[in-house]
C-alpha cells in the first residue's frame, strides 16, 4: 500500500520522537536560565556568609580599604541608602503625576500622549553610562556651575560631583519604572469607583485624589520600591556624578561626595593588591548588596499581594 | 478609562489639570536634555574647534601684548571667565610654560597632527614607526590617538557573543513557557526571570571576573583569562530577561485559536508552536532581538569588569576587548575637563545614545504593529 502524505507527516513515530526531543530541548533552555540564577546566588551566599559580621557592616574603614581584619562597609551602606532616598523624593511625585495624566486625563489618540509614551519607553532604554554623562554634562557642568555663579560662591560647592547630582541622575533613570508601575496600578482601579464618586458630585481632581490614588497606593509603592531596588545596584550613572573611592567620614550635606556599595564591589574586584586575601570581604560586600536589592524586591511583592487581598475583600 | 470633565470646571481644577499636564512632559524633556547636553559637551569637537596636536604653533612671550585677547584666550585654552579673572603676570607665566612644553614636545611628523580630525577618528593611519596604517585608541600618550574603530569593534563583538548566547536560550524558554509547559510553571519562571534582571550588573560582572573567567579558561583552554567571550556570555545573562520577556509576551499574544486550529488538524503541540504560533509572533521575536542588542551595547559594568579592556583591533572573540561603554566609564575620571579626550568620550556617548534610541524606537514600533495585527485578526 502506498502511504498517503497525511499519515506519514503527522502520526509517524519519527515525528512524535522529534517533537518530543525538541520540546525537551526548549525545556532544557528554561532550566538553564533558572540554573544561571541559582548558581550565581548560591555562589555568592556560600562564599559571602563567612565574611559577613556585625563588625564588618558597622565599621567605617580608617585607612586600608583592603585589609579584611579592619575594613568595613558602613559608609557604603549609608551612601547607597541616602542616594536612593533622595532619588525617591524627586522621582515619585513626577512619576506618579505623569502616570495620572496618562491614565486619567490624556486623550489616547493625541500625538502628545503618543510622544510621552515613546519618551518613557526610550528613557527606559538609554544606557546607564549615558545617564552618567548626562549627569556630568547637565547637572554638574551646567546647573551646578551656574548655581555657583548665581550664589557667588568663592569655591565650587555645586559645580562638582556630589550626592544631589548622583541622586537626580538616578531619578531621571528610574522615572520610567515608576511611571509604568503606577499606570498599571491606576488602570486596575475599577472604573465604577470613579463613576460613583463623580455621580456623588465630586470633581475629577477630588476623585483622583480621594478615590483613585488611595486605591492604587500599593501599586504606586511597588513602583517606588522597584525603582529603589534598580537604582541601588546601579554603578555606571554615579561614576562621574558623585561617588568617591574613599572618604574618612559619612556624608553630611547634599553637596558631599559619598561611598557606594556597588562601586565598592567594583573597587574590590579591580584594585585589590591581593585578590585572594580580599576575596572574603568582596563576597561579603556583594552579598550585602544583593540582600539589599532582593529584600526590597521581596517587600514590593509582599505589599502588592497584601494590598490585593485587601482590595478583593472590599469588593 | 478617562473621566469626562464637566462643562463648568472650577478654575482650580483647570489649573491643576494644566499642572499635571506640564509635569507629565518631564519624560519628553529629559530625553531631549540627555541628547542636547551629551552632544553639547562634544560640540567643539564636531565643529572642528579642538586641536590635540602634540606640537602647536607657539606665540613668543614677547608678543603677548601685541596679540588680540580673544586669540590669546584660545591659545591658552581658558574660558572667558578664567581669562578675565587672571592677571597679566599669570598669563605671562602660562605662556612661558607653553614655550617650555613646546621645546619638550616630540618633533616627528606625528606631532603636528590634530588627532581629533574625523580622518583620524575613523580611518586607519600610518603613524611613524608603524609599517602599515593602523587603528589605535591611545588617548594617554605623547601623541593622543583617538581612533574609535577598535572600540566599536569591541562593542559589536561582545554584543554578538551575548546575542548568540542569549537569544536561542531565551527564545526556546519563551516557547516552552508560553506554549508547551503547564501554565503553573509560568508562576515559577516569571519571578525567577524578574530576579535575574534584578541582579545588579556590577554583581554579574564580578561573578564573570572572579568565577566564570577561571572556570571557562579551564574548559576552553584559551590564552587570556579575560576576553570578549567571557564578557559576552555574562552580558548574555543580563539581556536574557529582556529578550525572554518580549518574546514570551508576543508569543502569548497570539490568539489561542491559532493553536487550537493546528491541534485540531492533527499537529503536535510542538508543531503548533513552531510552525503556527512562532511565525505569527515573528515580529515580536525581532523586537526582542533588537532590544537585546540595544541593552547589550549599552551595558557597562559587566564588560568593564570581564572583557580585559585592551583596545586591540581584532575580531577574535578570545582576544581581550575594550567596548565604548567601558572606555567612557574607565577614562572619564582621568580626562581633563573640557579637553579633547573628555570631548571624545562625550562624542562616543552621544553615538551610543543614538544607536540605542533607534533600536528602542524600532522595537516599540514593531511590537505595536504586531499587537494591533493580532488583535485585529482574532
Amino acid at each position: 500500500m502506498i502511504p498517503s502524505p497525511a499519515t506519514t507527516d503527522f502520526r509517524s513515530k519519527e515525528f512524535r520522537y522529534s517533537s518530543f526531543f525538541l520540546t525537551g530541548l526548549t525545556g532544557l533552555a528554561t532550566f538553564l536560565i533558572l540554573a544561571i540564577l541559582v548558581v550565581i546566588l548560591t555562589n555568592v551566599v556560600i562564599h559571602g556568609l563567612p565574611g559577613l559580621s556585625w563588625r564588618f557592616v558597622s565599621t567605617i574603614p580608617k585607612k586600608d580599604l583592603f585589609d579584611p581584619a579592619t575594613t568595613g562597609i558602613l559608609p557604603m551602606i549609608v551612601g547607597t541608602t541616602i542616594r536612593v532616598f533622595v532619588m525617591t523624593i524627586f522621582v515619585l511625585p513626577v512619576g506618579v503625576i505623569t502616570a495620572v495624566y496618562l491614565t486619567e486625563y490624556a486623550p489616547n489618540t493625541s500625538p502628545v500622549t503618543k510622544i510621552i509614551r515613546a519618551a518613557v519607553n526610550n528613557l527606559a532604554g538609554v544606557p546607564s553610562v549615558v545617564f552618567g554623562l548626562f549627569g556630568l554634562g547637565f547637572f554638574i557642568n551646567f546647573v551646578g556651575k551656574n548655581l555657583d555663579l548665581l550664589l557667588h560662591n568663592s569655591y565650587q560647592a555645586w559645580g562638582q560631583p556630589s550626592l544631589i547630582w548622583a541622586s537626580l541622575t538616578l531619578a531621571v533613570m528610574t522615572l520610567p519604572v515608576v511611571i509604568v508601575a503606577t499606570e498599571e496600578a491606576l488602570k486596575a482601579v475599577p472604573p465604577g469607583l470613579r463613576e460613583a464618586s463623580l455621580a456623588l458630585g465630586a470633581t475629577k481632581l477630588k476623585t483622583i485624589y480621594k478615590i483613585v490614588l488611595p486605591q492604587a497606593l500599593p501599586g504606586i509603592l511597588t513602583g517606588g520600591i522597584l525603582a529603589v531596588s534598580r537604582a541601588a545596584g546601579e554603578v555606571a550613572p554615579i561614576l562621574f556624578t558623585g561617588v568617591a573611592y574613599y572618604m574618612s567620614s559619612l556624608p553630611t550635606h547634599l553637596t558631599d561626595q559619598f561611598m557606594d556599595l556597588g562601586y565598592h564591589v567594583f573597587v574590590l574586584s579591580t584594585q585589590s593588591p591581593n585578590i585572594d586575601k580580599t576575596q572574603p570581604i568582596l563576597y561579603a560586600t556583594v552579598l550585602v548588596l544583593l540582600l539589599l536589592t532582593f529584600a526590597l524586591n521581596i517587600v514590593a511583592i509582599l505589599i502588592r499581594s497584601n494590598m490585593r487581598r485587601k482590595m478583593r475583600s472590599l469588593h | 478609562m478617562g473621566i469626562q470633565r464637566g462643562h463648568h470646571a472650577h478654575p482650580f481644577e483647570w489649573l491643576a489639570e494644566k499642572f499635571i499636564f506640564l509635569v507629565s512632559l518631564t519624560a519628553i524633556i529629559m530625553v531631549f536634555l540627555i541628547f542636547a547636553f551629551v552632544t553639547r559637551e562634544a560640540m567643539p569637537l564636531l565643529l572642528g574647534q579642538m586641536n590635540s596636536a602634540a606640537r602647536q604653533s607657539v606665540i613668543p612671550v614677547a608678543d603677548m601684548d601685541k596679540t588680540l585677547p580673544e586669540k590669546l584666550r584660545v591659545y591658552l585654552g581658558l574660558t572667558s571667565d578664567q581669562f578675565a579673572a587672571m592677571d597679566h603676570d599669570t598669563k605671562q607665566l602660562l605662556m612661558e610654560t607653553k614655550v617650555e612644553a613646546d621645546q619638550e614636545a616630540p618633533t616627528d611628523r606625528d606631532a603636528a597632527v590634530n588627532t581629533t580630525g574625523w580622518r583620524y577618528l575613523f580611518r586607519a593611519y600610518q603613524w611613524s614607526g608603524y609599517d602599515r596604517p593602523v587603528y589605535i585608541w591611545q588617548p594617554v600618550s605623547d601623541i593622543q590617538k583617538y581612533n574609535i574603530v577598535p572600540l566599536i569593534v569591541g562593542s559589536i563583538k561582545a554584543t554578538l557573543v551575548a546575542l548568540l548566547f542569549a537569544v536561542p536560550l531565551s527564545l526556546a524558554a519563551a516557547i516552552y513557557v508560553s506554549q508547551l509547559s503547564r501554565p503553573r510553571l509560568k508562576e515559577i519562571i516569571k519571578p525567577a526571570i524578574e530576579m535575574l534582571s534584578g541582579i545588579p550588573s556590577v554583581v554579574v560582572g564580578f561573578f564573570a571576573l572572579i568565577v566564570m573567567a577561571t572556570v571557562m579558561q579551564k574548559v576552553f583552554g584559551y590564552e587570556s583569562r579575560l576576553n570578549t567571550f567571557v564578557a559576552g556570555i555574562a552580558l548574555g545573562f543580563a539581556i536574557i530577561p529582556v529578550v525572554f520577556s518580549i518574546a514570551e509576551d508576543s508569543l502569548t499574544s497570539v490568539p489561542r485559536s491559532y493553536t487550537q486550529a493546528a491541534l485540531a488538524l492533527g499537529a503536535s503541540r510542538w508543531q503548533a508552536a513552531w510552525q503556527v504560533v512562532l511565525p505569527a509572533a515573528i515580529p515580536g521575536v525581532f523586537a526582542a532581538i533588537v532590544l537585546g542588542f540595544g541593552r547589550a551595547m549599552g551595558e557597562t559594568m559587566i564588560v568593564l569588569l570581564a572583557s580585559g579592556n585592551a583596545s586591540i583591533m581584532s575580531w577574535n572573540i578570545f582576544d581581550s576587548a575594550r567596548t565604548i561603554t567601558a572606555t567612557i566609564a574607565a577614562e572619564m575620571g582621568e580626562a581633563v575637563d573640557g579637553g579633547s579626550h573628555y570631548r571624545i568620550l562625550f562624542l562616543i556617548g552621544a553615538m551610543l545614545f543614538v544607536v540605542t534610541f533607534f533600536s528602542n524606537m524600532a522595537a516599540a514600533l514593531v511590537m505595536d504593529r504586531l499587537k494591533k495585527r493580532l488583535e485585529g485578526k482574532s
